[in-house]
C-alpha cells in the first residue's frame, strides 16, 4: 500500500521518493534507508512525497527523529512535491521550521547542489 | 423536523482502517461541495481521531464513526468503548521540546484535530469516548 519507490544520489543529495500513505511503516522505511546513507557519509536528504497524498502524525513523528539525527551531523532534511494537506500538517507540527519545502525535486536539487 | 442525513461506519481495530473513514469523508465532502482543502483537513483530522480511538482507548471492540450532514456544516462523531481519557492531562506538543530531548516524538493527534477543524468536543469516561468535530462549510481554512 505504501513504500519507498526510488532512492538515488543527485549532486551528493540523497533523494528518497515514496508512494502511498505516510504512516508508521513508511516512516520507518524512510528512516532505515536514510540510516544506511548516513552510515556511508551522506548528510543531505530530500524526500519526494509527490505520490504520497496522505500522512499521519506517527509517520511524521518518525521524520522528527530523522531531523534530530541529521542535526547531530550538521545535515539537512528537505521535502518536495507536498500535497497541500501534508504541507499544512508539517507546518502545524513545526517540521517546516527545520526543513525547507520545495515545489519540485528539480528546484530542490538546484538550490541544494 | 427532518432528521439530518447521517452516514455511519463501524471500523474493526485493524491496521490502516482509518483510510476507510477518509474514503467515506471524501465522498461526503464532495456531496456537500466542500473545497479540496476542507476535504483534506477533514481526512487528516479523521485519521488522527481514528488512531487515537484505535490505540489510546485500548478498546478491543469496533470504533463507530457518524458523519452528520447539514446545509452549513459537517459533524463527525468518532465513538469508542475504551477506557476514556482526561483531556486536561494532555500537553500541547511543541516541536522545540521534542527535538534533541528525551520527550517522545509522538502526541500530535489532538492538536492537529483542533487546528484542522472548526470545533472539537469530547465526552469521555471509563466506558468510552465520543469525539465530536465540526467543519463549517463557509470556514476560511
Amino acid at each position: 500500500m505504501s513504500k519507498v519507490t526510488n532512492t538515488k544520489i543527485v549532486e551528493d543529495i540523497v533523494v528518497i521518493a515514496t508512494e502511498g500513505y505516510l504512516n508508521k511503516d513508511l516512516g520507518e522505511e524512510i528512516q532505515n534507508i536514510a540510516q544506511k546513507y548516513i552510515d556511508d557519509g551522506s548528510s543531505i536528504f530530500l524526500i519526494n512525497l509527490k505520490d504520497s497524498k496522505i500522512v499521519n502524525s506517527i509517520g511524521a513523528s518518525i521524520l522528527i527523529e530523522l531531523i534530530e539525527q541529521l542535526q547531530d551531523i550538521d545535515g539537512q532534511l528537505v521535502f518536495c512535491d507536498l500535497a497541500p494537506i501534508i504541507e499544512k500538517t508539517f507546518k502545524i507540527m513545526g517540521l517546516t521550521k527545520y526543513c525547507k519545502v520545495y515545489p519540485t525535486e528539480d528546484e530542490a536539487v538546484k538550490e541544494l547542489a | 423536523m427532518n432528521k439530518a442525513p447521517t452516514v455511519e461506519l463501524k471500523l474493526p481495530i485493524i491496521k490502516d482502517m482509518e483510510l476507510i473513514a477518509t474514503q467515506t469523508s471524501e465522498v461526503v465532502s464532495k456531496h456537500m461541495s466542500l473545497t479540496d482543502d476542507q476535504s483534506g483537513e477533514i481526512s487528516m483530522a479523521l485519521i488522527e481521531a481514528c488512531i487515537n480511538a484505535f490505540e489510546h482507548s485500548e478498546t478491543k471492540n469496533e470504533v463507530y464513526i457518524h458523519f452528520i450532514i447539514s446545509d452549513n456544516e459537517l459533524t463527525i462523531k468518532v465513538i469508542d468503548k475504551g477506557k476514556g481519557f482526561d483531556a486536561s492531562k494532555i500537553k500541547i506538543p511543541e516541536i522545540e521540546n521534542k527535538i534533541n530531548t528525551n520527550e517522545r516524538k509522538r502526541g500530535w493527534g489532538l492538536m492537529l484535530i483542533k487546528e484542522l477543524m472548526d470545533s472539537v468536543d469530547f465526552e469521555s469516561d471509563h466506558t468510552g469516548t465520543t469525539l465530536t468535530m465540526v467543519k463549517k462549510k463557509d470556514s476560511n481554512e
